[in-house]
């Protein structure tokens, strides 16, 4: 098809050299993180505050994160309602004047919510963080939610809510999260767009007044800055931010039992989305380490079993992957894979195969020694930069842990045994302690599926 | 902040590489950028560019299949690729101690990629489930990135989808795969770049070590993909049966990203002016004020700035509800344009586009993957990597007049628009 200049070689041509193959050089000498001089205190508030020196470059990125539970059926409509108001104005700011004061320093503020928590991410140049910290206590003490602005971005959200409810993961995600939990509130990620339309303003502030509180909560700053002084600062411009009660911790969830997978209806569909789900062991297990490998052996990396048998033998899909949910104190584990619906069926089998293996046909020495290094690696990696060192931190935290876990756990990945893996995979990956769903076209995938077995059809579909 | 250490030479085989040491963590980039993107594929083979890409990692002389992603993920790092309109860059990110593994792997697939009918075959479906993931199973797939360049464009290498038709890319062929390799990845047509945590003496050793011995080939020509701009104003209509609301992208062309660089750098501003931020001008008027749209944004280049060559596209893309139509949004933006173009902005408004692109560009920077590609693509679009560290200094030295003119330049009577339609029954 194309003309080069000189004459084309063949594809065999091009694979190899008088030379021929060549040996895979050593890996060197690593040199470990540097440490990291921090902070990690309750303030006045009960805020807990973890600030960390880390001055790459002349920025500093924050992560609050505050419980923000709520067992009413208005709650994630009025939460999400919440969350994108509560940058539109202040006692001492309307929507403009913060838009403007955080552009002047290099600055952003983001908020989102779940139905565990509030989360509000910031950022700026090192030299405004007076001024990002000043927005934020005025976010927090004095967010007006004027009837206007209110009103105004529920009916965005209702426009918003209608588009993510046609993204194929968003509605994979809402079976699989009411297969699991049934009503819990955990399900109840995307709010209803009719509950939206039944929130006033009022119940919006009332909401901010009693659920967006500092007891309980915690913040994580990270960047160029003087940890003392940061937690001096904020003790300081986040006086006015209290209260007696504490945020609201989402009831503990069930512990997930194995079942049939359901298949979920969606017509017109190309490809099917596959969500298997179990229970996992949460990050404060003495055995998490160990089933962090397994999981990575099985679906958690680029060159784990699940990615190499259905991506890159078979060309089933063209990601598949296997990831920890962590979820107060418990975690659960999700297997994932976008399929073509004439490969949905074959993939299942494939994945389920996968699952059984990896108890029955463990990972040897050698594959445990790969994914030991890709964990301590990439968390090195993620750790390197600001914005990353600030997330995992903040994910951490909300745990309980802290920068100790974070310069422990390399060991404890490097201690972990192959026979601890395969103990780990073996209880944790059994294909009978799984549940789910495939969303797809039911009559393509209806008759495989069922053939396959251990797949129950449902009778609703979504659009 | 001091202006980081850079270093920059050409191998006999005309590689060029890029070293830019950084020790304040113990982690290294390595990329290798070639000089061949999307737009060079030929017709009756759109989406070859891209498949070649998975093909790179499919095995060379001395790594079976798997290897690769093997090697860089068990020595503790991660790895990626991805086409452009004008290159096609691969990396690493791995613990330093694995920086030669990673040289190794890059000259190994440099030298003698093993190319076969096999992997070709799996590559095929891997990428048709990636095109179904990305484009025909969700709501606004390709929008704008595909469907916008067929209204503004009318040659085929600016036009056509990047990601292909599946019969095109059903009809690859070994041969494509060996002339296209013979042609476009020649070491002259190739920057090489290494970031973070080294020793430079060490790290040139191990280069030569690696990439002196992989046989020089011409560089080939570079095309000129110029096209006059439009006549007039250039409408289209796609049917999205997935998309629950209609959605609309305006394209205009803009000034040339490597030979015009401040006045591509006063779009850069302009768009910040229209829609980054509550306080930016079309999020005031079209999301709050009038409001029209759910939400509005701006931008130089269809995959983010600096990353093609002229002719280079900038959009202007909004969703918005179905009793609101083109030409309401269409008004809208031009009276704000108009509005600009006669009244240069305050010296306010510009420092808070500035400072936020400020801001953003140390953040990349702190990025070690962003960073290493940035320098890499800079190499071979710019000629000159240390171009990235200087960007913040140059976009703060765009005027309001640069802004002014910028704005008059996106005409209504030389652009593109195309209008997404809600497919039947709507929310498919």
């Amino acid at each position: 098809m194309t003309s080069p200049t000189s004459p084309t070689r063949t594809a065999e041509e091009i694979g190899r050299t008088p030379q021929g193959p060549r040996p895979l050089p050593p890996l060197g000498e690593q040199r470990g993180a540097a440490d990291l001089s921090h902070v990690d205190t309750k303030i006045g508030n009960g805020l807990r505050v973890l600030a960390v020196r880390k001055a790459n470059v002349p920025l500093v990125e924050f992560r609050l994160s505050i419980p923000f539970a709520g067992p009413d059926t208005l709650h994630p409509a009025t939460a999400e309602i919440l969350a994108e108001t509560i940058l539109t104005g202040t006692a001492r700011r309307d929507r403009v004047a913060i838009d403007t004061e955080l552009a002047l320093i290099g600055g952003e503020l983001g908020v989102s919510v779940d139905p565990e928590r509030l989360s509000v991410s910031g950022s700026s140049l090192a030299s405004g963080l007076p001024t990002l910290l000043d927005v934020l206590a005025d976010v927090l003490t004095s967010a007006s939610y004027l009837d206007s602005e209110v009103t105004r971005e529920a009916e965005r959200l209702v426009e918003r809510l209608a588009v993510a409810r046609t993204q194929p993961r968003v509605i994979a995600r809402e079976a699989l999260q009411q297969r699991r939990y049934g009503d819990h509130p955990y399900t109840r990620e995307v709010p209803r767009a009719e509950d939206v339309a039944l929130v006033v303003p009022e119940q919006v502030r009332v909401l901010h007044r009693e659920a967006v509180l500092p007891r309980g909560s915690d913040l994580v700053i990270v960047g160029d800055i003087d940890p003392d002084g940061v937690v001096a600062d904020l003790g300081r411009v986040l006086a006015d931010w209290s209260a007696d009660a504490s945020a609201s911790v989402l009831p503990a969830l069930p512990a997930l039992t194995g079942g049939d997978v359901l298949l979920v209806p969606r017509a017109g569909g190309v490809q099917s989305q596959i969500r298997l789900s179990a229970q996992s062991l949460p990050r404060t297990d003495p055995r998490y380490a160990a089933l962090q490998l397994a999981n990575m052996t099985f679906g958690g990396y680029f060159s784990s079993r699940l990615v190499e048998n259905i991506r890159e033998d078979k060309g089933y899909t063209y990601g598949a992957h296997s990831g920890f949910e962590f979820t107060g104190n418990t975690a659960t584990v999700q297997v994932e894979a976008d399929t073509a619906s004439e490969v949905t069926a074959a993939a299942l089998l494939e994945t389920r195969y996968e699952l059984g293996r990896l108890g029955l046909v463990p990972p040897t020495d050698e594959d445990v020694e790969s994914v030991r290094q890709y964990a301590i690696g990439s968390l090195l990696i993620a750790t390197s930069s600001q914005g990353g060192l600030a997330s995992q931190l903040s994910a951490l935290v909300s745990v309980g842990l802290g920068m100790d876990w974070l310069l422990e756990h390399p060991r404890h990945l490097a201690e972990v045994t192959t026979e601890q893996v395969a103990e780990v995979a073996l209880e944790f990956f059994a294909p009978k302690n799984f549940t789910g769903v495939v969303v797809g076209d039911a009559e393509l995938l209806g008759r495989r599926l069922t053939a396959l077995g251990g797949v129950t059809v449902s009778g609703d579909s979504v659009s | 902040m001091a202006v980081p250490e850079l270093h920059r030479y050409t191998l006999d085989n005309g590689l060029r590489v890029v070293l830019a040491p950084d020790a304040s963590a113990p982690v290294v980039g390595v990329s290798v950028h070639y000089d061949v993107g999307f737009r060079s594929e030929p017709e009756g083979r759109t989406g070859f560019a891209h498949l070649f890409e998975h093909l790179m990692f499919q095995g060379s002389e001395s790594l079976e299949k798997l290897a690769h992603f093997r090697h860089v993920q068990g020595a503790g790092g991660s790895f990626n690729g991805s086409t452009h309109p004008d290159y096609t860059d691969y990396f690493e990110v791995l613990p330093s101690a694995a920086l030669e593994r990673a040289l190794f792997l890059e000259a190994d697939r440099m030298r003698a990629p093993k190319l076969t009918a096999e992997n070709l075959a799996n590559q095929i479906d891997v990428v048709k489930e990636e095109i179904r993931l990305n484009v025909l199973n969700r709501p606004y797939g390709g929008f704008p990135w595909i469907l916008l360049p067929p209204v503004l464009y009318s040659t085929f290498p600016n036009a056509h989808n990047g990601y292909g038709d599946f019969t095109d890319l059903e009809q690859a062929s070994l041969e494509d795969c060996a002339a296209f390799f013979d042609t476009y990845y020649a070491p002259a047509n190739a920057v090489l770049t290494v970031a973070g945590d080294f020793e430079v003496d060490r790290a040139r050793e191990l280069i030569g070590r690696h990439f002196d011995d992989v046989p020089a080939r011409p560089r080939p020509q570079r095309p000129s993909f110029a096209e006059p701009p439009p006549a007039g104003e250039l409408r289209d209509t796609h049917v999205d049966a997935h998309a629950p609301l209609p959605a609309l992208a305006i394209g205009y062309r803009m000034p040339d990203p490597v030979n015009e660089i401040d006045g591509y750098l006063a779009n850069l501003v302009l768009a910040g002016l229209l829609a980054d931020g509550d306080g930016s001008r079309l999020q005031q008027r079209l999301v709050h004020r009038e409001p029209l749209v759910t939400d509005i944004s701006a931008g130089a280049g269809l995959f983010g700035p600096f990353e093609a060559r002229d002719p280079d596209t900038f959009s202007i893309t909004a969703i918005h509800p179905p009793d609101v139509t083109p030409e309401q949004v269409l008004a809208a933006v031009d009276a704000e344009l108009d509005q600009l173009a006669a009244n240069p902005p305050d010296e306010q408004e510009l420092a808070k586009v500035t400072a936020r692109w400020s801001a953003a560009l140390h953040s990349e920077h702190d990025r070690l993957v962003s960073r290493t590609l940035a320098l890499g693509s800079f190499e071979l679009l710019y000629g000159d990597a240390a171009l990235v560290y200087g960007l913040a200094d140059r976009i703060a030295g765009v005027t309001a007049e640069d802004v002014a003119a910028a704005a008059k330049a996106l005409r209504p009577d030389s652009r593109a628009v195309l209008v997404v339609q809600p497919g039947q029954g709507g929310s498919q």
